[in-house]
């Protein structure tokens, strides 16, 4: 079980950075669906028989529907509104953003021993492959021009968050998981909507375009 | 020691087949015949039956180039363990060595390049050597790696009869270093997401144009090593990854066969499927393998 719960948690860490090093935007959004579809098979691998399993079914579940199929496909049809195909010149570029990437896992790695855990020793690779999602999503929204992307990265930065309430899934209400779901669920609706008005405004979704102040 | 220079010896004389099975392979997925398995084998006789024509300008490193890249190509078979039994030359860093021949191939035949002092061939050669720097640390980390996991550091105790046992150990970290292994692989040996092998328009390609004034015996010799390279990371990438099964299950030449057409029809596959990338993105391909060593290494540092 150990072993399959590390080589989740590794995919999960080379689809960061594929995410990180791929320009075709389409691509990067089935590439986050297969990253959310991995982690929602996260609770059941660590399941460890002291919740109730509805609980971990349900998060699962819940997972796998937003993550993997609900979002992914509400940015798809976007992108197909919007037209859109390749995030064109991002601000740093995909080269530098894969060497980020790297950097920022060796630093998760090498910092995540020195974290004080609730539960200690459960999961060695649970910490560092939520830091290194949350930072390859920090780096989505920060580098990328696209306000589909940045989008992405959100998600991203999500997933990395969600890696890391499994550490704590034991004591964690469903209530709670679910209301976090909701949450995103909601937030990615109105960039959906401000997405279309960013792209019915000026016929692109290039977000640098925001910073120049119009009539 | 017997066993293993029979091996070698195998590999030196299999090397060509595992170019034809890939051609193969790539013709049955496009729906054609295809050429003899063969057909490599015909082609190097061919070229070595006729007389060689050298360039006014070329200098004996012209001539050297096809000799050097053949001989390290030679000497490097030498050093890989195949099919799970010892190597012939076996000391610690020896995985070093290895690079450090493919690298001297790749030099020879880049300097006979440019003493053609054809612009063309110089842009092929820039190219070569511009991708090898990226390959280099992919190579050199994903050997780190396997040393790394099998607490050895001669390639025989990396691949020996240990590998089963790091398998179960260090499965994320070696998938992740046979990837890499796996892309560096495809360029070294001029594989199609990096050069496209059957491209003769001068503009794209990389290998095939550095050796477009070679003729003869010297392009036999180009070809064969160009195969022997491919052959020896073949061998290398495909004891990694069958390397889980059990010692013992199949005789060494047994898997060493497996593991080489297994790896061409790998290679075959990933040609038809994939188109070439633009130059400027075959960096980007390369950094990605390093990446994926990188994290490897990450993973067994931890």
């Amino acid at each position: 079980m150990t072993s399959a719960i590390d080589l989740v948690l590794v995919l999960v860490v080379v689809l960061d950075l594929v995410v990180l090093a791929s320009s075709r935007l389409r691509g990067a959004i089935r590439t986050v669906a297969l990253q959310g579809a991995l982690l929602s098979l996260l609770p059941v691998l660590l399941a460890t028989g002291g919740q109730a399993p509805l609980h971990v079914l349900l998060l699962a579940l819940g997972a796998l529907v937003v993550k993997g199929v609900a979002i992914p496909g509400l940015m798809l049809w976007a992108m197909r509104e919007a037209a859109i195909r390749r995030e064109a010149e991002p601000i740093v570029g995909f080269v530098p953003s894969l060497l980020l990437g790297a950097a920022g896992t060796v630093v998760a790695f090498s910092l995540s021993g020195a974290l004080v855990l609730p539960a200690p020793g459960r999961q060695a690779l649970l910490v560092p492959a939520a830091l290194v999602t949350a930072w390859a999503g920090l780096l989505l929204v920060m580098t990328r021009r696209k306000a589909v992307a940045q989008v992405l990265g959100f998600l991203v930065l999500e997933n990395g968050i969600f890696v890391f309430g499994l550490l704590i899934a034991d004591v964690m209400p469903v209530m709670v998981e679910a209301g976090v779901l909701l949450d995103l669920f909601a937030a990615v609706f109105v960039m959906g909507i401000v997405m279309f008005h960013i792209n019915r405004e000026f016929s692109s979704l290039d977000t640098g375009r925001l910073t120049h102040l119009q009539d | 020691m017997i066993f293993a220079a029979l091996r070698v010896l195998g590999l030196l004389a299999a090397a060509p087949l595992v170019g034809g099975v890939v051609t193969r392979v790539k013709s049955r997925l496009a729906g054609r015949t295809g050429p003899p398995l063969l057909q490599p084998y015909l082609d190097l006789r061919r070229l070595l039956s006729k007389g060689a024509v050298l360039g006014h300008p070329t200098t004996w490193v012209f001539r050297a180039g096809p000799i050097v890249s053949l001989a390290a190509a030679a000497a490097a078979t030498l050093l890989v363990p195949l099919g799970g039994g010892p190597a012939l030359v076996a000391f610690p860093g020896d995985f070093l060595l290895l690079a450090g021949l493919l690298g001297l191939g790749r030099f020879a035949t880049a300097l006979a390049a440019l003493d053609t002092g054809s612009s063309f061939e110089g842009m092929g050669a820039a190219r070569e050597i511009a991708f090898g720097a990226f390959a280099e640390p992919a190579l050199l980390l994903g050997l780190v790696v396997l040393a790394r996991a099998a607490g050895s550091a001669s390639l025989s105790g990396v691949l020996g009869p240990g590998l089963a046992a790091s398998w179960p150990i260090a499965g994320p970290a070696l998938l992740l270093a046979t990837l890499a292994l796996f892309a560096v692989a495809l360029a070294e040996g001029s594989r199609l997401p990096v050069d496209d092998p059957e491209t003769h328009l001068e503009l794209t390609m990389i290998h095939e144009v550095m050796v477009l004034d070679h003729s003869g015996p010297d392009l036999a010799f180009v070809g064969a090593a160009a195969h022997l390279r491919l052959a020896i990371l073949g061998a290398l990438v495909s004891r990694l990854a069958l390397g889980a099964a059990p010692p013992g299950l199949l005789p060494s030449p047994v898997a060493l066969g497996a593991g080489l057409l297994a790896f061409a029809v790998a290679v075959g596959v990933v040609e038809s499927t994939t188109a070439r990338l633009r130059l400027t993105r075959v960096p980007q391909f390369l950094v990605a393998a390093s990446v994926l060593s990188v994290l490897a290494l990450v993973l067994l540092l931890r």
